[in-house]
C-alpha cells in the first residue's frame, strides 16, 4: 500500500454533485421551520406572514434573473423543474405538434422524460455535439420543423463543463418566430450547473423556461425553481392544490425556498469574483496534472470561456475510474468518475460517449468540480498522492492504449 | 485482517457489507485488503523474468474489465506453482484477481483440475461477498484461469484437453473457438495471418477459414470500428 499522510484531510472536489450549505443560507431558513411555520395558503396571520415571506423572496429571485415574480415556480429540485418543463410543454401543446429538439449530453432529468415522451409518440431530434461537447447553433435552427414545440438545451454540462450557446440560440429563435409569425418552438434551458457561475438574465438568454437547482449553489437539497415566461402554457405534473398558480401543487417548502433565494442571491453576487478565482485554481490543477502524470487527456473544452470555471474532467489512460476513486477516498479526497463501475449505474458516461470518445476514455475518467472551500493547498494535497496512485494502478493494468489506436465504434 | 465468510445461500440477496459507523465502505475488509495490497500482480520489469507456460487474457477495456493471467505449471504434477496477473477494472475486479491468485497458489499450489473447478461464487465467498451490482466484475477470474490453462494445454500439445464451455468451436483440429478469435483480435490481431500466428488456426482445418475471416471482420468492427 502506498504511504499515507499522518493526518487525512477532507478534500471535496465534487461540487457538481452537490454543495454544502452556506451558513447565511441556513440562517435565512431557520425561522421558517418552527417559528414561522404557517401555510402560505392560510388566511390567518401565520399564513399571511408565510405568504408574505414567500412573495418577498419570489420578487428577489425574479430580479436576479430579470423576470417577473409570477414567472417563478418553486419546485422540489432541478429534476422536477426539468420534468415539469418538458412534460408541461409537451402535454399542453401536443395539438400543435409533437416534435422536440435536444442534445445527447443533457442530464438524465431531461433525457429520461424525453425517452418517455418518445414512447408516447413524440418525435425527439438530438443534435450532435462536437468533440468538445458544443452544439452548433445553425444545426439547431435547421432541425426546427412546423411541428416543433420545444427546444431543450442545457446551459452548461455537469460532466465536462461545456457551456452551450444559449443566448445565440435564443436570438436566432426570436428571429425564426418573427419570420414565421409563430410562438413556437418554446425554449427551455437547464441551468443547474451554470447558476453559480454564469449570467442568468432570461432576457439576455431569450429562454422561455429555465431550471435552477438549490443544492448546486450552496442552498438546501430538495429545492429548485422553474422560470416560466408569461404566456407559455404548461400542464402541471403534480396535481392537487392550487399553489404556484396551479403549476405545482403541494404546500410550499417555505424554509427551503427561503434558503434557495438566499443561495441564489449570494451566488449571483459573488459569481464573477468566484469564477475568476476558480478558473485560476482549475488551471493550476490541470497544469500540475499535466506536469506530473503522463498519458492523460482533458475531456471537454479547453479551460476558458467555453468551460465552467470549476470543472475539470480528465481521462487517465489504461486504468479504471472506480479504482482511482477508492484510492483517493482513502486519502480523504472526493471526486467522481464517468466509469461504468460507479455505484449508481453500470453504463459508462453518456456524455463522454456523445463526444465520440471510446468507452475506454469514460472508464478512466475523473471529474474534479471545485468550489468555495477549495484552495491551492487542496490541489497540492491531491497532487501529493494522485501520481503515485496512478502509477500503482497502471502497473496492475494489462491495458496500454497508446500502443493501439482505438476509436469509438460509432465514429466511422 | 478478519476473514468474513458468507454462506453461499446469502449471496444472491443484498449483501450488506457496509461497515457500521463513520468509515462506511461498499466493500468488505477482505476486498479492501486485496485491493490496497494486491498479491502476485506482475510488477513492472518482471515480465521478462517470470517463467510461465500458460497465459490467458479475457475481457476488454471497452467493456470495463480486462484481465491477464500468467501461470507457471509444474508439468509432472500438474500443479500451479506460481502465477502473476494484471487487471484493468474497478476495485472488485482487482480484488477478485488478487484473491484468485492466492487461492490457486497457496499451500504448495493447486492442481489444474481443482483450479478449473473454481467458480465466481467461490471467489466472492472468499472475498466476504460483493454487492449485487459488482458480481459481474468478479466473473472474469475463472474465465482467465480457463484461458490460461487452455493456453498451457496448447503449448504442451494436449489439444484434446482444451475446454471451451459455451463457445463455438471453429477449428476442430485444434479446438479453437470464436472466443479465442475474439481475444486474439483484442490483443491486436488484424489479419488472418496474425490469427494464424497466434492460434495456428485454420492451418490444418482449412475448411474453417471463411468462418474465421467472417469472425475476424465482426470483432474488428465491434472493438475498433474498422
Amino acid at each position: 500500500m502506498l504511504s499515507k499522510p499522518k493526518k487525512i484531510r477532507e478534500i471535496y472536489f465534487d461540487h457538481a454533485a452537490t454543495t454544502y450549505m452556506d451558513d447565511t443560507v441556513l440562517k435565512a431558513m431557520l425561522p421558517y421551520f418552527s417559528k414561522n411555520y404557517g401555510n402560505p395558503s392560510s388566511l390567518y396571520r401565520k399564513g399571511r406572514e408565510a405568504n408574505g415571506a414567500l412573495n418577498d423572496v419570489r420578487r428577489t429571485i425574479a430580479q436576479l434573473i430579470h423576470a417577473l415574480p409570477e414567472n417563478i415556480i418553486f419546485t422540489g429540485g432541478g429534476t422536477e423543474s426539468d420534468n415539469l418543463a418538458i412534460y408541461g410543454v409537451a402535454r399542453a401543446h401536443a395539438d400543435k405538434g409533437k416534435h422536440i429538439i435536444s442534445i445527447p449530453i443533457e442530464h438524465h432529468a431531461v433525457l429520461h422524460p424525453l425517452d418517455d415522451l418518445a414512447k408516447q409518440g413524440y418525435d425527439i431530434t438530438y443534435i450532435k455535439v462536437d468533440g468538445k461537447g458544443l452544439v452548433d447553433v445553425k444545426e439547431v435552427m435547421r432541425a426546427i420543423r412546423p411541428d416543433t414545440i420545444l427546444i431543450t438545451i442545457m446551459y452548461a454540462n455537469n460532466e465536462i463543463g461545456v457551456i452551450e450557446p444559449i443566448a445565440e440560440i435564443g436570438r436566432e429563435l426570436l428571429k425564426y418566430r418573427k419570420e414565421h409569425n409563430t410562438a413556437y418552438p418554446f425554449f427551455h434551458t437547464d441551468a443547474c450547473q451554470a447558476a453559480g457561475y454564469l449570467d442568468l438574465d432570461v432576457e439576455k438568454l431569450h429562454v422561455d423556461l429555465m431550471t435552477i437547482n438549490g443544492s448546486k449553489i450552496y442552498g438546501p437539497k430538495g429545492t429548485g425553481l422553474l422560470y416560466l415566461r408569461r404566456g407559455v402554457k404548461i400542464k402541471p405534473v403534480i396535481l392537487g392544490g392550487s399553489q404556484e398558480k396551479k403549476h405545482r401543487a403541494g404546500t410550499e417548502n417555505v424554509p427551503g425556498i427561503m434558503g434557495l433565494a438566499k443561495a441564489l442571491e449570494l451566488s449571483q453576487k459573488n459569481r464573477e469574483k468566484e469564477s475568476a478565482r476558480l478558473t485560476k485554481l482549475t488551471e493550476y490543477l490541470w497544469k500540475e496534472l499535466e506536469k506530473k502524470i503522463p498519458n492523460i487527456k482533458l475531456n471537454g473544452p479547453e479551460i476558458g470561456d467555453k468551460r465552467l470555471p470549476n470543472n475539470l474532467n480528465v481521462t487517465f489512460m489504461d486504468i479504471e475510474g472506480e479504482a482511482m476513486l477508492l484510492y483517493l477516498d482513502e486519502y480523504g479526497i472526493m471526486c467522481s468518475t464517468g466509469s461504468a463501475c460507479t455505484a449508481e449505474s453500470l453504463e459508462p458516461s453518456h456524455v463522454l460517449e456523445a463526444l465520440g470518445l471510446p468507452y475506454e476514455y469514460a472508464h478512466g475518467s475523473l471529474r474534479f468540480s471545485l468550489g468555495h472551500c477549495n484552495s491551492k493547498e487542496d490541489v497540492d494535497y491531491l497532487m501529493k498522492y494522485l501520481p503515485a496512485i496512478i502509477v500503482q494502478l497502471r502497473e496492475m493494468s494489462p491495458v496500454h492504449l497508446e500502443k493501439t489506436n482505438i476509436q469509438h465504434p460509432k465514429l466511422k | 485482517m478478519p476473514k468474513k465468510v458468507i454462506k453461499k445461500e446469502n449471496l444472491s440477496g443484498e449483501v450488506d457489507i457496509r461497515a457500521q459507523g463513520g468509515g462506511g465502505w461498499l466493500y468488505s475488509d477482505t476486498v479492501k485488503d486485496h485491493f490496497f495490497n494486491p498479491r502476485n500482480f506482475m510488477h513492472y520489469g518482471e515480465e521478462e523474468k517470470f517463467k510461465f507456460n500458460g497465459m490467458g487474457r479475457v475481457g476488454s477495456p471497452a467493456c470495463g474489465d480486462e484481465m491477464v493471467l500468467w501461470l507457471n505449471i509444474d508439468e509432472k504434477k500438474e500443479v500451479i506453482k506460481e502465477c502473476r496477473w494484471r487487471t484493468f477494472g474497478c476495485g472488485s475486479a482487482i480484488a477478485s484477481t488478487s484473491v484468485l491468485s492466492e487461492m490457486i497458489t497457496e499451500k504448495g499450489g493447486m492442481k489444474i483440475e481443482d483450479a478449473l473447478k473454481i467458480k465466481p461464487q467461490d471467489i466472492m465467498e472468499r472475498l466476504g461477498g460483493l454487492p449485487d451490482r459488482k458480481v459481474h466484475c468478479s466473473v472474469l477470474g475463472d474465465k482467465a484461469l480457463q484461458a490460461a490453462v487452455n493456453d498451457y494445454f496448447r503449448r504442451t500439445g494436449q489439444h484434446s484437453r482444451v475446454v471451451t464451455a459455451g463457445a463455438k468451436i471453429i477449428d476442430k483440429d485444434l479446438n479453437i473457438t470464436d472466443k479465442d478469435i475474439e481475444e486474439a483480435v483484442l490483443e491486436g490481431a488484424k489479419t488472418l495471418e496474425d490469427l494464424q500466428k497466434k492460434l495456428k488456426i485454420g492451418i490444418i482445418d482449412k475448411a474453417s477459414i471463411p468462418e474465421i475471416e467472417q469472425l475476424l471482420k465482426f470483432y474488428q468492427e465491434k472493438y475498433y470500428g474498422v
